[in-house]
């Protein structure tokens, strides 16, 4: 049986390539995924445990987890693509309307 | 007799009229006749109100106790103190009354003539009315303080009428010169008002006077000061009179008052507001009559005062500087009846000497108009043939004042030197015949430069100036019919009081129900206890010495002219002190008017030095601590204030760089800080 510890490794190493692309990339669209793979990461821990500790309530939170994302996924898809046609670009260094 | 109030009442309308409607109608201003009219007027009627008041105190309704009180309103009531408006006539105010209305209509009508055509007739004559007012208050007032306030008030007319030519500086200096004199004087006067409330409790003449016997151990009380408390009463009350009745040391305002218009000269400064001191301390003679030593004190300074300023009225050649010091001379004499505790010689001195002096003074002013305004006598001479009626009422009010029988002068001026002679105050002594022979030489001394003024003014070769000759005439009616009056009264003004034969003087009669008290507790006077030998040998010794002062005038300025001239350059010292009056005004101002100043120089240098430089230094203090807390306020308090918002900048600058609208950036923050609290949490487990 594979042991706990590998699982949470996977998930460590998916959360930190997440975060890596959340913060480097420019594109949107890759920001997006880097966003899905960082949940992803988050939903191995929640199922790890759970089987781990035989308790279910992890399993119903990974399904909240895929629930929330495939929503963010759907409106962050909308949303860029009324940016892009506004500006023809989905390159965040093009948005910086919020700066201070 | 309740038609007493209204005597000075009516002089008060008349200042009214005057004064008012004078003050605010140009027009009214120029109309002489309406003024004189009003004001002449009032003193007209006035006068024959008192005719009548005094007819009916004589003869009609003689008071039981001659005291006739009338009482007009509550004045001053205040706990326990009251002062009522009263107004009082017994035999004394009643003699006062009778000089004062009556000479004083007299000189008003004379002041129609005299002051004719002056700028400020109404001013004059509402002045005069005034005056009369307050010297009525003074005389029938029947409390001491109405009498200080017509004292006060007669003073300021006297200072108002010295002053009168006020375009004339040494008019002005004069008038000062009265005012604050007279300010030492009064000074005395209310002090001793004061004491006099604190010993008896009321300032009612009648109720002090009747008080004075059950009030005696009080009075009796010896000072700190080594005097009984009357003597300082007494003493108190007396510098008062020095002051108003020009007597040494404070004699020195009445010759100056001379630069008033002449009729101020005989109605205030002869004879009626100088009388005020000699009429106050005939009134207060109960209490004179407990302070023996008060009364020497009197006496004395009345006799050195006729000697001192008779002998320089000999050398003068100003005609009324000549007649002002003989005032002030006779003043003394006045004081030296009241002092030997013959009140009521003083007092007939006082009527008769109110007569001649007044005549004279007028008779001067007559004079004065002939000469358009001249006053040397060195520039007169032989002016009896151009105004004969003037000369001969000036002979007479001359007579009468030298103390040549049958003249008014005469009886009162004897009386005084007789009674003085037989004084018995036991402090006075021997010293007593001293006070006569002083008496008596300034007797001769009168008769001396009275006649020197006569010969001088109306005898001889006439040095008039060649241009004022043609104009010498005898003065309008309205001035001489004053003189002939008061020139018949100066010849039988003293027959009220002649002496020896029994019953035949009946001046002292009537003012015996006043001065009675006197007599009989301290024994001040004794009436014939000396023989009437006596008597007519001082008699016919006063009537020599004044033929003889009389005699001598007449051989040095009408017969050996070249005498006086040089008798002055054989005794140049003496005639040089005398000429310039001892000197005296000259001590005063080195000695008080310099010493004040350097003193007043003295508390303004250390006012401009200490007092100043103390206010100084504080606003100086102020101005550096409010420097200090501006520096505070403004540099650390709003310093810190400035910084906190300085920082605040700083920090938001620096902090806006963060927000670059970079999503990354942001994410890398967010998870910067995701990390740092779950390193914190872990830490902290």
């Amino acid at each position: 049986m594979i042991p706990l510890s590998w699982y949470l490794l996977l998930s460590a190493g998916l959360f930190v390539i997440g975060a890596i692309g959340v913060i480097t990339r420019k594109n949107a669209l890759v920001i997006l995924m880097s966003i899905e793979l960082m949940l992803n990461s988050a939903g191995i821990n929640f199922i790890a445990f759970s089987s781990y500790l035989r308790d279910v309530t992890g399993q119903i939170f990974v399904v909240m987890i895929i629930a929330v994302a495939a929503s963010e996924a759907a409106i962050g898809l909308a949303i860029i693509i009324s940016m892009f046609r506004n500006k023809g670009s989905v390159s965040f260094d093009d948005y910086q309307s919020l700066k201070g | 007799m309740e038609l007493l109030c209204y005597i000075p009442l009516l002089f008060a309308v008349g200042f009214i009229i005057n004064g008012a409607v004078g003050l605010f109608s140009e027009k009214y201003r120029s109309s002489e006749n309406i003024i004189h009219t009003v004001a002449c007027g009032v003193a007209i009627i006035s006068s024959a109100i008192a005719l009548y008041v005094l007819a009916d105190f004589i003869f009609l309704n003689h008071p039981e106790n001659g005291i006739f009180e009338q009482i007009i309103y509550q004045w001053i009531p205040a706990g326990n103190f009251s002062v009522e408006i009263g107004f009082q006539l017994d035999a004394l105010s009643a003699v006062m009354l009778f000089v004062v209305t009556f000479v004083g209509m007299l000189i008003h009508i004379y002041s129609t003539g005299y002051m004719h055509g002056e700028s400020g007739y109404y001013r004059f004559f509402a002045y005069l009315n005034l005056f009369m007012f307050s010297m009525l208050l003074l005389v029938l007032g029947n409390s001491f303080l109405l009498m200080f306030v017509g004292w006060e008030g007669v003073g300021l007319c006297s200072y108002l009428l010295i002053g009168f030519y006020i375009k004339k500086k040494s008019a002005g200096d004069a008038g000062k010169k009265a005012f604050v004199v007279n300010r030492i004087g009064d000074f005395g006067f209310i002090l001793g008002i004061f004491c006099i409330y604190s010993v008896f409790g009321t300032l009612d003449f009648t109720s002090v006077f009747s008080a004075v016997a059950e009030k005696e151990e009080v009075l009796m009380h010896m000072t700190p000061l080594g005097i009984t408390v009357v003597t300082a009463i007494t003493l108190a009350l007396f510098v008062g009179a020095t002051g108003k009745s020009a007597q040494i040391p404070l004699y020195v305002w009445l010759p100056d008052a001379m630069e008033g218009p002449t009729p101020v000269s005989a109605l205030i400064h002869a004879a009626t507001m100088v009388t005020a001191g000699i009429y106050m301390v005939a009134r207060c003679h109960p209490l004179y009559d407990l302070a023996p030593i008060s009364l020497t004190v009197v006496a004395t300074v009345g006799a050195l005062t006729a000697i001192f300023a008779a002998s320089i009225g000999l050398v003068q050649n100003d005609i009324k500087k000549v007649l002002a010091y003989s005032t002030v001379s006779q003043l003394g004499y006045m004081f030296l009846g009241c002092g030997v505790g013959a009140y009521e010689a003083g007092i007939f001195h006082l009527m008769t000497h109110a007569f001649f002096k007044a005549c004279l003074f007028l008779g001067s002013g007559s004079v004065i108009h002939a000469m358009g305004g001249e006053q040397d006598m060195r520039k007169m001479g032989a002016l009896k043939e151009h105004m004969p009626r003037t000369y001969w009422t000036f002979l007479f009010a001359t007579l009468a004042i030298a103390g040549i029988p049958p003249f008014a002068g005469f009886f009162s001026k004897d009386e005084i030197l007789f009674k003085t002679f037989t004084a018995e105050n036991p402090v006075l002594g021997n010293f007593k015949y001293f006070l006569w022979f002083l008496g008596a030489a300034a007797a001769f001394m009168t008769a001396f430069y009275m006649f020197r003024l006569v010969n001088m003014t109306f005898k001889g070769e006439s040095r008039v100036p060649e241009e004022t000759a043609h104009h010498l005439h005898e003065s309008p009616l309205n001035i001489t019919f004053p003189l002939m009056v008061l020139g018949i009264l100066s010849l039988v003004g003293g027959f009220v009081g002649i002496p020896i034969i029994e019953g035949g003087n009946k001046f002292h009669e009537f003012l015996s129900p006043v001065f009675s008290i006197a007599e009989h507790s301290e024994g001040a006077v004794h009436e014939g206890a000396h023989s009437i030998g006596l008597e007519i040998t001082l008699m016919v010794v006063s009537v020599a010495i004044a033929v003889a002062g009389m005699m001598l005038a007449n051989y040095m300025y009408l017969k050996n002219k070249e005498l006086p001239k040089k008798l002055a350059e054989k005794y140049k010292q003496m005639y040089r002190v005398l000429l310039n009056k001892y000197y005296v005004d000259e001590f005063y101002e080195a000695v008080f008017v310099n010493g004040v100043k350097k003193l007043s120089r003295f508390f303004w240098r250390f006012d401009a030095s200490k007092i100043d430089g103390l206010v100084n230094f504080s606003s100086d203090f102020t101005v550096g601590a409010s420097h200090i807390s501006n520096f505070w306020d403004a540099y650390v308090v709003d310093g810190m204030v400035n910084g906190v918002a300085k920082m605040v900048k700083f920090f938001s600058r620096e902090g806006r760089k963060i927000q670059s609208g970079l999503l990354n950036s942001y994410a890398a923050i967010m998870l910067a800080g995701v990390f740092l609290l779950v390193s914190i949490l872990i830490v902290m487990m």
